[in-house]
């Protein structure tokens, strides 16, 4: 049985890293689409003809596209980001600061949201049609439907100004014992679990009703099972595959997509250190970034894959 | 109301207030009468600072690539960082006078071309060691090398030798500048120890606050230095920056009292914030102004008269009033306001009229196809709907404006000072000649009005040497009279600086050169 699964997963390891590769090409691609460069940024109103050029000379930036490609990527696999343009800076202790600080804040979310999005689903099905079921999705589908930024300025005007209860500033720092980092994170926590929690509860409730037509779902309820065992036990197992490919959806989007959501609630996260990158044209450091935010796609979706294999009898056992 | 006056009488004992304005936001109120002088608290309950607690900021401006090299500074972040690590040798007061901080003491030539300070004594780095006079030498050298990539380099560029002698520093010039102690308080020239040679990210200054640590764009951190030269400041036991670019998060951190000050309150909810408990709105006039500006020299902005139909056509203080919600005065076209030294009153105002512009643009004959205005937020705030707002008044007096939006992003490299017909912003320079020197002279690296002006320049020069402040005031009247008809600037406003403090905080002093107290908020105020 483990021989088919391994070569599966080795299959789409290798699949991944080729992807991963033509990400990082279309990434510097973008980044040389983009008007002016570094040494325009950096220097900025002080840019003269001569110091322009000197700061490129400098930055090597005088070398051929395709050859400042492949230095990079000959860095990148002997484990070196470089340095960032702009400020000197190694790229990698700056980056794995950041990426620590999204990847806390995305797995808090991750954490209360998806349990929550699963039970939701089947207790929308338990109740379908009727008010829970009603309920849990009118308040869902308001929630993913109001923009990040308006949802949280709503509850830091609630929680943080008016009642004072949490920090209406995440900002997190080393030296800050875990608690006082879940305490500076509760606000973007709340508006992440509300950001992604209508997709997944939703896509719960569709897979089972789906599953609750099938044959043995009638004998399960003939047999005169409790509707909650027979959902939880027999109905969800069934819908996890397609449950799993949201989820990791969603997970990817918590990593990779939160930027506004850490501007509004000044969280040091990836996205504003990208964003700060990109607009000075860092060329390093965004494709630094790129990779890691492919790399977390490619990951989430590799183990959505293996997951639902794994969930999936027929493809456990190919004949 | 009798809020209203206990927060009056807050405010003089906090310094902010003089007892002329005092009593004249009180009669504002219909006070003065009832108020009798025993009321008036004058120099009463002299307060002196208290010490101690930590001050949180709220800092807008400030991205994750800044670095502690005080040359690189050019954000109100890096700016007030500074501040808080260093010292320069002189800083310009908020009544626009020059005082002394590492320099004790300074003097010129005759005929203002040679300049010596006299360096303080006994003042110490951070890193204990003592501040020398070759360690300001070395500085300002480094700020006059290109290489350096300062921001004061384009300041430096009239110096021709800078030396020690004994206990002074002594600046030669090519040609005479009065103002030269005005220049060496730009906020990048902070002596640092060598210069910096060692390491010029070092954070190693003479100032209020060591570094203790430093995250780019997140927060940073600084702690009292115990061995400050000047003891009257630096009442904190530290002091803590956070980087919030978000305005509404800024507004939320102070109401929500996890900071006690923020700096660029937006002018839209500032009139708000004051009306919010524990929180107060201080603003005030400063040299910094938005401007649209013309190539004079690219058609079809090369027509004086064009120029002309476009100043009459704008509106000036429907902008002060809808963009900066008051927070602001009007512009009169040219770069300079009431906050300079040797400003000419006797400048007519231009004054909205569209018969005036329409005349104008007649006379232009120009060809009426539409006339493109190219703009971004990040030009100033507000840029967008300020230009929405001149479309429609220039539409009036039937000049065909077309408004180009473009992103933030690029738009200091690819636009500003490269499309002939823009929306910009200018933080405003200490005196006159700075001001000119850097954005109107005809060589001037960042004349973004391509304005050259032979007589112009002359004046400019020959005001610089003048020592006599009836003839330097006469000539600056004929500069700014030729800059106002013949110019490719439009300057419909100029912006206050608006910050937000905590009624916790006490000892605030307005200041018109910079946000947050010229960057001394920390160094000055203390907790009541």
């Amino acid at each position: 049985m483990a021989h088919p699964i391994l070569k599966l997963v080795a299959q789409r390891v290798a699949l991944g890293l080729l992807l991963l590769l033509a990400a990082s090409v279309l990434i510097f691609i973008g980044t040389q689409i983009l008007p002016g460069d570094v040494a325009q940024a950096i220097l900025g109103q002080s840019a003269t003809p001569e110091t322009l050029a000197n700061l490129r000379a400098e930055l090597g930036l005088n070398e051929p596209v395709v050859s400042r490609y492949f230095s990079w990527l000959f860095g990148v696999l002997h484990g070196d980001l470089g340095t960032a343009l702009s400020n000197g800076q190694p790229i990698a202790p700056a980056l794995g600061a950041r990426l620590a600080n999204t990847l806390f804040l995305a797995s808090c979310a991750a954490v209360i949201a998806v349990p929550l999005a699963v039970l939701l689903g089947l207790v929308s099905v338990r109740y379908r049609n009727r008010w829970p079921d009603k309920l849990i999705s009118a308040v869902t589908l308001a929630t993913i439907s109001v923009p990040e930024f308006l949802l949280g300025y709503i509850v830091i005007f609630f929680l943080a100004v008016q009642y004072r209860l949490l920090p209406s500033l995440s900002t997190v720092y080393d030296g800050m014992t875990l608690g006082e980092r879940l305490y500076a994170i509760g606000l973007p926590v709340i508006v992440l679990v509300l950001a992604v929690l209508g997709h997944m509860m939703r896509m719960t409730r569709a897979a089972i009703l789906n599953v609750m037509q099938s044959a043995y779902v009638e004998t399960a309820e003939l047999k005169g099972l409790r509707p909650f065992t027979i959902i939880a036990r027999h109905a969800f197992p069934n819908a996890i595959a397609p449950v799993v490919n949201v989820v990791m959806i969603n997970l990817a989007y918590l990593v990779v997509g939160v930027v506004v959501v850490e501007v509004v609630f000044v969280y040091p996260g990836m996205g504003q250190y990208l964003v700060d990158h990109v607009s000075k044209r860092d060329v390093p450091v965004v494709q630094a970034c790129g990779l890691v935010f492919a790399g977390v796609y490619i990951g989430l979706n590799l183990i959505a894959d293996i997951v639902s294999i794994l969930a999936n009898p027929r493809l456990r056992h190919p004949k | 109301m009798k809020d209203e006056l206990a927060k009056l009488v807050d405010w003089i004992d906090a310094g902010g207030m003089s007892r002329r304005a005092f009593l004249g936001r009180a009669s504002a109120l219909g006070l003065a009468a009832a108020l009798g002088s025993s009321l008036l608290p004058g120099q009463a309950r002299a307060e002196e600072p208290k010490k101690g607690g930590v001050l949180k900021i709220g800092l807008g401006g400030g991205e994750s690539t800044d670095a502690l090299d005080p040359g690189l500074a050019d954000g109100p972040v890096s700016f007030n960082v500074n501040r808080q690590w260093g010292d320069t040798i002189v800083n310009v007061s908020p009544s626009k006078e020059v005082e002394p901080r590492l320099a004790e003491s300074f003097a010129p030539n005759d005929d203002s071309t040679v300049w010596t300070f006299k360096i303080r004594k006994g003042v110490k780095f951070h890193d204990g060691s003592e501040m020398t006079v070759d360690d300001v030498v070395a500085t300002f050298k480094r700020h006059s090398d290109e290489n350096a990539k300062s921001g004061a380099y384009g300041i430096m560029q009239g110096i021709s030798d800078i030396k020690a002698d004994g206990d002074n520093v002594v600046f030669t010039l090519s040609t005479g500048n009065a103002d030269l102690p005005f220049l060496l308080a730009d906020y990048h020239l902070v002596v640092q120890p060598k210069g910096g040679a060692d390491n010029v990210n070092a954070g190693i200054g003479t100032g209020p606050y060591k570094v203790k640590s430093a995250e780019p764009g997140v927060r940073y951190v600084f702690e009292k230095n115990t061995d400050d030269w000047d003891t009257t400041r630096g009442h904190y036991d530290g002091v803590e920056f956070l980087v919030i670019n978000d305005t509404t998060a800024r507004t939320a951190a102070l109401q929500s009292g996890q900071v006690h000050m923020i700096n660029r309150v937006d002018p839209k909810v500032a009139k708000l914030l004051s009306r919010a408990p524990g929180v107060q709105v201080k603003s005030v006039a400063g040299p910094g102004h938005y401007v649209f500006i013309m190539h004079v020299d690219k058609a079809p902005f090369d027509n004086k008269d064009l120029r002309l139909a476009l100043k009459y056509a704008i509106n000036r203080q429907e902008l002060v009033d809808k963009i900066l919600d008051g927070y602001g005065s009007v512009g009169n076209d040219i770069p300079i306001n009431k906050s300079y030294p040797y400003f000419d009153e006797s400048l007519p105002q231009r004054e909205f009229s569209i018969e005036k512009a329409a005349e104008h643009y007649k006379a232009s004959g120009h060809d009426g196809s539409p006339i493109e205005l190219i703009v971004a937020d990040g030009a100033f705030p507000g840029a967008v709907d300020a230009a929405a707002l001149f479309q429609a008044t220039a539409k009036q007096a039937g000049i065909p404006l077309e408004i180009k939006r473009v992103p933030d992003d690029g738009y200091w490299s690819d636009v500003w000072n490269v499309k002939p017909f823009c929306a910009s912003y200018w933080g405003g320079r200490p005196v006159q000649d700075q001001m000119y020197s850097t954005a109107y002279l005809s060589t001037a690296d960042w004349n973004d009005t391509k304005f050259k002006n032979k007589e112009f320049d002359d004046l400019i020069v020959a005001a610089r040497a003048e020592t006599d402040e009836a003839k330097r005031k006469e000539i600056y009247s004929k500069v700014a009279h030729i800059l106002w008809e013949e110019g490719g600037v439009i300057c419909p406003m100029f912006n206050d600086f608006i910050d937000g403090v905590s009624d916790t905080v006490a000892g605030w002093l307005d200041d018109p050169n910079l946000d947050q107290m010229n960057g001394f908020a920390s160094a000055k105020t203390w907790f009541a």
